[in-house]
């Protein structure tokens, strides 16, 4: 059984690629390591001021592995550096009502994350800093801070991409490709 | 039963005589673009997984164009271009449009078709979200991120779901005061920002006809804005002027049938529409410019490849014509070709680079998508502060155009102009 655990960073609906990772952080490419790394350390920089900073000042990784949003999360732009910098910065799996389709798509196609959907408007229910943990095949949700829990849509055929590290990585590894 | 204009054009590039939505299909693509700020990744992607001697799948079918950060000190940006420049030499790709040379065009998603590279009936795939710009000419055209346009540099294939078509018909006669963004802003108003999410955005009847390729371009360029995975409107001979005019190629038209279900269909009058905004801070928030005077503003910016053609400046120069704006007004063409044309295209006898300067707008900046999206701090028109912008771009997101303290409000080229004369936001049947 996989699961996933971690202190839990909640935002709310529409959170579009720019709050995720601002434009003027194009200038790094995803697939030279240390900006990768340097991508994580900006992610969701762009949020509204109010939010708490996802990474603090300084470091490259934040403190949460486990993002809840609402409604159409990663929005706008088709920039694959937006799963990328939330995956470097130690993100594992967002869980939201609903997707935007690129965002949902790169998560998958780069197995930076995983992407869930739940049908529950959790963004009004946690709230950050809780500690929650994942079962991912059994698609449920547990908040360990305040012992509820919480049924996921199940990935089906998405969750053996992420697993594998991607679309290549899965590709290669189910003969799909040499 | 028969299929969508989408559902054919998907059918045809996956060899298959039927498809429906929900199928995923591996289809054939017919054109790869990507630009400055995706291509280095892209490259990065393909090297990784096909080595690094590796070969894209046709040389003829990749094109490669610079325009997010081109005018910047930024030494990254510059490193990103050199880069996609070793690329094109090394792969001896034909179509590289290289900042700096005569071949520089500017924004991708007006340049593309431009340069006859969007014909009618073809798979394009962009990795931009605004590549869904080019079913405006009757080709199925979307968004993707590096990853997938790495597997397609190495093989020319991508395995896609078919969408479900949402059909919005225009009917009537377009008012002279309204354009392609009042109408697609009213349908984004209508269905929200996420409402055509997965859905292939069909624009049909008599306004979408009577429309130029480039108002089209428009609107479908912001079908991405509610989340539609392609914008489409089927050929016509306005379409194939445009095309043959740029391109010797020969391509196929595809048509919907008649008898092909949609999931949905909207009905609308243009003739009733009225000129609008998109205020703060997603593209959904509709209002109609006659009821935001109070809204006071700090700039006015014309460009993008939503707001930067020839048609859009052309709109402009007819509100701006006699009068003097009262807020700075940041004017970016989209193309080389775009540019050059402001200087050739009058009204009464007026070059449209002198009604804007007689008008007081800012000099003319180079063809780029310069403040759209923000970019590193030296990009042109960049909002810094608290500033209040009405701008013919896309997206309004909080921190679009820099700053996450300014606000944008989004409006067709003639509402730009004609609240850039007042410094509020202003109804442009004021001055028409």
């Amino acid at each position: 059984m996989k699961t996933i655990r971690g202190a839990v960073y909640v935002v709310q609906d529409d959170i579009d690629t720019d709050q995720i990772i601002p434009a003027q952080y194009l200038n790094l490419v995803p697939t030279i390591p240390e900006e990768y790394v340097k991508l994580g350390s900006y992610a969701l920089c762009g949020l509204p001021d109010g939010y708490p900073p996802f990474v603090k000042p300084g470091a490259t990784k934040a403190d949460y592995t486990i993002i809840v949003g609402g409604r159409n999360f990663g929005c706008g732009s088709s920039r694959e550096h937006a799963p990328v910098c939330l995956g470097a910065a130690g993100v594992n799996a967002v869980v939201a009502e609903s997707y935007a389709r690129i965002f949902f798509r790169n998560a998958v196609a780069t197995g930076e994350l995983y992407p869930f959907e739940t049908a529950i408007r959790l963004c009004t229910i946690f709230k950050t800093g809780d500690v929650a943990e994942i079962d991912v095949n059994g698609a449920q949700l547990t908040n360990l801070t305040s012992n509820q829990s919480y049924s996921l849509k199940d990935l089906g055929a998405v969750a053996p991409v992420v697993e594998a590290g991607g679309i290549f990585a899965y590709a290669r590894k189910a003969g799909i490709i040499k | 039963m028969g299929m969508t204009i989408t559902e054919k054009i998907l059918a045809r590039a996956a060899g298959k005589r039927v498809i429906g939505p929900g199928d995923n299909v591996w289809v054939e693509v017919d054109i790869l673009l990507t630009h400055d700020v995706c291509g280095p990744g892209t490259i990065g992607v393909f090297q990784r997984e096909f080595g690094a001697a590796a070969k894209v799948w046709d040389p003829l079918k990749v094109v490669i164009i610079p325009d997010h950060y081109v005018f910047t000190q930024d030494e990254k940006a510059h490193r990103n271009i050199d880069s996609l420049r070793y690329f094109v030499d090394q792969q001896k790709l034909p179509y590289f449009y290289d900042p700096g040379t005569s071949r520089y065009k500017g924004v991708c998603h007006v340049a593309l078709p431009e340069a006859g590279h969007v014909r009618p009936g073809e798979v394009i795939f962009g990795t931009d979200s605004h590549t869904c710009t080019h079913g405006a000419l009757g080709a199925f055209a979307t968004g993707i991120g590096n990853t997938d346009a790495g597997f397609i540099m190495g093989t020319g294939k991508l395995l896609i779901k078919v969408p479900k078509t949402m059909r919005f018909r225009v009917n009537g006669s377009v008012p002279p005061y309204i354009m392609g963004k009042d109408i697609i802003l009213k349908i984004i108003g209508d269905i929200g920002f996420d409402g055509a999410s997965y859905f292939a955005m069909e624009f049909t009847g008599e306004a979408i006809r009577q429309l130029s390729i480039e108002e089209r371009m428009t609107i479908c360029n912001m079908a991405i804005e509610a989340g539609g995975k392609n914008g489409i409107i089927e050929p016509d001979e306005k379409t194939f002027d445009y095309v043959r005019a740029r391109t010797s190629l020969p391509f196929n038209a595809v048509y919907g049938d008649v008898d092909a279900p949609v999931d949905s269909e909207r009905t609308y009058d243009a003739s009733t529409l009225e000129p609008c905004v998109a205020e703060p801070h997603v593209p959904s928030h509709y209002a109609l410019a006659r009821e935001r005077n109070d809204v006071k503003l700090d700039r006015a910016y014309i460009g993008s490849c939503t707001g930067g053609k020839i048609t859009d400046f052309i709109a402009a120069a007819r509100v701006l014509k006699g009068h003097q704006v009262t807020i700075p007004t940041f004017l970016v063409p989209a193309t080389v070709e775009v540019a050059e044309a402001l200087i050739k295209t009058e009204i009464d006898g007026t070059s449209l680079v002198e009604i804007f300067a007689v008008a007081g707008c800012e000099d003319i900046a180079p063809p780029s998508c310069a403040a759209c999206l923000g970019g590193p701090p030296d990009t042109y028109g960049r909002t810094s502060g608290n500033e209040a912008v009405i701008s013919t771009t896309n997206r309004n997101f909080p921190g679009r155009m820099g700053s996450k303290l300014s606000r944008i409000y989004l409006a067709s080229p003639l509402t730009v102009a004609a609240s850039a004369i007042r410094g509020h936001i202003t109804d442009p049947r004021e001055f028409m």
